[in-house]
């Protein structure tokens, strides 16, 4: 049960190939901007056809290349939360429920009724989605999708259009409208922590790929991937070359010393900004850098540095501090331990 | 002073822009699914009445629909109407002249249509058609009220094509705008004034409307708000 997801779709230079597999419960499809999330929803839709490959809703074939089936958008139950919702601007709120909800007079009437009550949007028929707020819009579109008994709900990065205020409540209403649908439900996001609050487990996509599906802890704590670790949130991500218990950065020319055996097939090392800290000069394992910025953040204060055996083009180290330093030349290290190293 | 030339350059406006109207609507709807090459030739070959001399589009229509021409001959000897000079056939030559206006406001307003709004109502399970006539006229109802009225408008003022098809008797094909030209070659100048004021003020009536018809969209607000 649940939705099983592998194809391939060509779009100019940019090929996507989705394999997903998402049971029952909330599963994220976390990546960053253009690398073909919203793409993969809509084959999965039907509003986008795939070149090749198999979509599978609760044993039902929506799409088979091979077996030429392509079920119309209209016979998939799929729910789509588009990203600025897709209500329709000619109809009010009463309309825009009823021309999704089935059944005779008197059933939509009931269903109506029911999910004006279940969505808070009574006293709010008759107005159209242009006077409403935007969380209330967010009711509607949500409210109209359940109303027609979808077997998978798609979320296209729900929170995209809000400011930050509005974010954390909608955030916050969407999972307790959601917390009783029974079967899986994709949210689209490039927001970490909004996956992280949300969904128990992660697909991350990178560059029209999909990589294998996570737990929530798996990808935050030790995440695999350069495109893992940059979307969990670790800031400074280089390549690196595993040297028996130590690794070399080429690019900041330096050799960490990580006491453990790195393994062979290691591509990149990460390290947090706030797991770097300052050090006494000439301390075992410290390096000294440069400071080129000094930038405010909340809180304190994110440095960018450039160790002094780097490259010129090589990318700055990032820091986070309490409160910036005075001089120009800073030591600084990072424990072996906070060294995370990928494939 | 006979009122003739006003009712009958109405009634062929009315009916052609009634017409052009339906045509111009689905013509934008159905060109637009196309592939781009065959899209490009039909829109060409669309809007060229919009570039054409009227007497251009007047010579074309006459080689098609006169007596002695394939399409004309035809009609004469299945049902024995003589297309040309009766005052319906200044509705064909209208009707050629004022489509490309029509066409290319419906597909200028299809095209600012969010196409987003149709596939939500698609995976909500509503058939194309529904679409069609609940989403799409009715969200870009104003661009194609505009389209209609300015087709009207054209219609009314149309002179070479018509006077080239209907010809111009008295009483029977006289259109405002062959009028207007017949009273000025005969000297008529006061009458011919006249019908140029009355010309004048049907016109500047049908711009205020399309500007009030577009009046919303440009105050920033939703366009719906103004229906």
């Amino acid at each position: 049960m649940g939705l099983s997801v592998n194809m391939e779709k060509r779009l100019g230079s940019f090929c996507l190939a989705s394999s997903l597999e998402a049971p029952d419960g909330t599963t994220a499809l976390l990546g960053a901007s253009g690398c073909g999330k919203t793409m993969t929803l809509k084959c999965i839709a039907g509003i986008v056809k795939p070149d090749r490959g198999r979509i599978v809703l609760n044993d039902r074939v929506l799409f088979d290349k091979e077996k030429g089936i392509n079920l119309p958008p209209q016979e998939r139950k799929v729910g789509y939360l588009f990203q600025n919702y897709g209500l329709f601007p000619n109809m009010t709120v009463e309309k825009n429920l009823l021309c999704a909800a089935p059944g005779n007079r008197r059933e939509k009437a009931e269903l109506l009724a029911d999910t004006l009550r279940r969505f808070r949007l009574e006293g709010l028929e008759k107005r159209y989605p242009a006077q409403l707020s935007g969380g209330q819009q967010q009711r509607v579109a949500l409210a109209r999708i359940l109303c027609r008994r979808p077997e998978v709900i798609l979320l296209d990065e729900p929170l995209s259009a809000l400011d930050s205020s509005l974010r954390w409540e909608l955030e916050l209403e969407i999972g307790e409208l959601l917390s009783d649908f029974p079967g899986p439900i994709v949210w689209v996001s490039h927001h970490p922590g909004e996956v992280f609050r949300n969904c128990s487990r992660v697909c991350v996509m990178e560059q029209g790929r999909t990589q294998p599906i996570q737990t929530r802890e798996q990808l935050f704590r030790t995440p695999q991937t350069p495109a893992a670790a940059r979307l969990a949130g670790w800031e400074n991500i280089l390549p690196a070359i595993a040297n028996g218990q130590s690794v070399t950065l080429p690019q900041w020319g330096l050799t960490l010393n990580l006491a453990r055996s790195v393994p062979r097939e290691t591509s990149h090392a990460a390290i947090r900004a706030a797991s770097i800290t300052p050090a006494q000069p000439g301390t075992q394992g410290a390096f000294p850098c440069r400071v080129v910025r000094r930038i405010p953040d909340i809180p304190g204060c994110t440095l960018l540095l450039q160790p002094e055996t780097a490259n010129p083009d090589a990318p700055f180290l990032r820091m986070q501090t309490q409160d910036a330093p005075r001089e120009d030349i800073l030591w600084v290290t990072v424990r072996p331990e906070d060294i995370l190293l990928l494939r | 002073m006979d009122w003739f030339p006003l009712w009958n350059s109405l009634r062929i406006a009315g009916i052609s822009a009634f017409f052009v109207f339906f045509a111009g609507i689905f013509a934008a709807y159905w060109i637009a699914r196309l592939p781009r090459l065959i899209k490009g030739a039909l829109d060409v070959v669309l809007t060229l009445p919009l570039v054409l001399p009227p007497t251009v589009i007047g010579y074309l229509l006459l080689r098609l629909l006169g007596p002695r021409r394939i399409l004309g001959a035809w009609l004469l000897e299945q049902f024995g109407i003589k297309v040309v000079m009766s005052w319906w056939s200044a509705i064909f030559a209208t009707g050629v002249v004022i489509f490309p206006l029509m066409y290319r406001t419906a597909r200028g307003a299809f095209e600012a249509f969010d196409e987003t709004l149709a596939y939500s109502a698609q995976t909500l399970g509503l058939s194309n058609t529904w679409i069609f006539w609940h989403l799409r006229l009715p969200c870009c109802r104003q661009g194609i009220l505009a389209g209609v009225v300015l087709a009207f408008a054209r219609a009314l003022g149309e002179y070479g094509a018509t006077s080239m098809i209907a010809g111009y008797t008295p009483g029977r094909t006289a259109t405002i705008s062959t009028t207007v030209y017949q009273l000025w070659q005969t000297n008529n100048d006061a009458l011919a004034a006249r019908w140029v004021l009355v010309n004048l003020a049907i016109s500047a009536a049908v711009l205020l409307a399309v500007n009030l018809l577009e009046r919303p969209r440009r105050e920033g607000r939703k366009p719906w708000a103004f229906l």
